[in-house]
């Protein structure tokens, strides 16, 4: 019999200096509490590098990686259950101009002030990370069609009313485009795919002037007059045909 | 096709949609009702047959089941059984006329026309237990774009979409697959024209919907739909006499101008889109 595997652990063997100096730049307490297991401990502090890796060091809110797992997991939902998800992509517009003009302390002060501001327009189950530079992104579970539109305005003219105190004596105001595309329902899509319609969406808003929201429209399922007119010319076709005795089979 | 997906472990997948359309799983669908669409699966079914494959006909059209009627057929133990768990798949499972096989909805299955969690469950299961068995899995699908009937759709790697030469039953066809594209980013749909006035004619009315969808479906550049003529089926005395007659036309009358218009459209499908292993 082979001895049976050795399960203790001994903390002095692992070299966690890094990891704690990380957490403890976060505000979180590093080393081992008192009366905390070593098995706790080690635990406690893989927890916690997990939800630093998530986060965005400069605003406090989910970072890319988050985001994107969460959006595999909401292509998942939609699969299964139908749901209407929709997906925003927002970008600070002329962000650039503020970085030039003021330096980039201001510009991350903004940055910081549109997060903290996103993340109050929204419910608790929906996830705002920042996506990028300027760019942020929100996914909002159970959204019907109807209401997407006013929840994307609503975050437009909310962030349009900040007075952002961007550096001292300098308070700026800025607005941001917003592009959104709900998850197609029953049907498994990709991340990239959802991203690229909404970033269509987002590019569509910029390109009309900036400050508002384009939604991808929901497939227009109506058959107008025009598309039925052209459908019928083919079967006058068919019918002049039909009425012609020498080319009928059987009829 | 739909968009092809994430990974996930095998553990995940089990209670999951599945990740693709399945493979060698045609959809039989239409705009409208009554265009023939149980009538083009049996005997479309039954010319594959003479082709040399396994073929299986479900009756996916759960609500509005006629599949039995279509075969003369009225077994005791149907899909309704399966769903609820009192039969094996396997004893649902009925030799048809015409060589093929079929799984026949059955009455009951009424409280099956509403996609619950569980009947799409129920659907995939089953699904996932035929599809390594045969050929080719004809679905005879409902009519139109209600959730089940897009969610069948979904299930198959090819649709076959049937439409009559009459005003509602294009501009129904026109909507299915406009739907069809928009949900299920469906690139290619195979129309069947049942009833054409002649030879050829259905050809014109497959150009048609195809111009209009391509002025009037937007899609990304790259992503539209393609309909490809799979044939026509023509006005043929034969065909309603075997349908009052309950028979398969494959059977009764193959050599009629209908019947080897089907048997035509299996030897494109042969060539097309199920090439024998």
């Amino acid at each position: 019999m082979p001895p049976p595997p050795d399960t203790s652990l001994d903390l002095t063997a692992l070299r966690l200096d890094d990891a704690l100096a990380l957490l403890r730049h976060d505000g979180r307490p590093g080393a081992q509490q008192a009366g905390e297991s070593p098995a706790a401990y080690l635990q406690r502090v893989i927890d916690d590098l997990c939800e630093l890796s998530l986060k965005d060091p400069l605003t406090g809110l989910g970072n890319r990686r988050h985001f994107l797992s969460v959006l595999e997991r909401a292509i998942e939902t939609v699969a299964r259950s139908g749901d209407s998800m929709l997906l925003l992509l927002l970008d600070i517009d002329h962000f650039k101009s503020i970085n030039d003009a003021h330096g980039h302390l201001a510009g991350d002060q903004v940055l910081q002030a549109v997060a903290a501001c996103l993340a109050g327009c929204v419910r608790p189950m929906d996830t705002v990370a920042r996506y990028g530079g300027e760019e942020f992104a929100v996914i909002l579970p159970n959204c019907r069609p109807l209401f997407g539109r006013a929840v994307a305005e609503r975050i437009r003219q909310t962030i349009a009313a900040l007075d952002i105190a961007a550096a001292p004596l300098l308070n700026v105001k800025v607005t941001v485009s917003i592009g959104g595309a709900y998850a197609p329902e029953w049907v498994r899509s990709t991340a990239e795919l959802w991203i690229e319609r909404a970033d269509l969406q987002l590019y569509r808003a910029k390109a009309a002037g900036r400050n508002q929201v384009h939604l991808e429209q929901p497939q227009e399922l109506a058959v107008s007059a025009e598309e039925k007119g052209l459908l019928f010319d083919a079967l006058d076709l068919g019918e002049a045909a039909a009425a012609d005795p020498d080319t009928r089979v059987n009829a | 096709m739909n968009d092809v997906v994430s990974p996930s472990t095998p553990a995940q997948h089990a209670d999951k949609v599945p990740l693709k359309p399945l493979g060698k799983v045609l959809a039989v669908t239409s705009g409208k009702g009554g265009v023939g669409k149980t009538f083009v699966s049996a005997n479309l079914a039954a010319a594959l047959v003479k082709r040399g494959y396994k073929v299986l006909v479900l009756d996916a059209d759960l609500g509005l089941a006629n599949l039995d009627v279509v075969l003369n057929l009225y077994p005791k133990i149907t899909l309704h059984d399966v769903f609820t768990g009192k039969a094996k798949l396997e004893d649902a499972i009925l030799p048809a006329p015409g060589g093929f096989s079929v799984l026949l909805a059955g009455s009951g299955m009424v409280e099956y026309s509403r996609l619950t969690p569980e009947v799409r469950g129920e659907f995939l299961r089953i699904m996932e237990g035929l599809v390594p068995h045969y050929d080719v899995v004809l679905l005879d699908t409902g009519a139109g774009i209600s959730d089940v009937v897009l969610f069948a759709v979904s299930l198959a790697s090819e649709v076959l979409m049937v439409a009559t030469p009459e005003p509602t039953s294009l501009t129904d066809a026109y909507a299915t697959i406009k739907v069809l594209v928009g949900q299920q980013q469906r690139q290619t749909v195979r129309v069947i024209v049942n009833q054409a006035a002649r030879p050829g004619s259905g050809a014109a009315i497959t150009r048609q919907l195809q111009q209009v969808l391509d002025r009037f479906v937007v899609t990304e550049p790259g992503r539209g739909v393609k309909l490809v003529h799979l044939g026509d089926i023509p006005v043929d005395a034969e065909v309603r006499q075997a349908i009052m007659r309950r028979q398969l036309l494959m059977q009764a009358v193959p050599g009629c101008p209908a019947g080897q218009a089907i048997l035509q459209i299996a030897g494109t499908l042969q060539k097309d889109v199920i090439p024998r292993p």
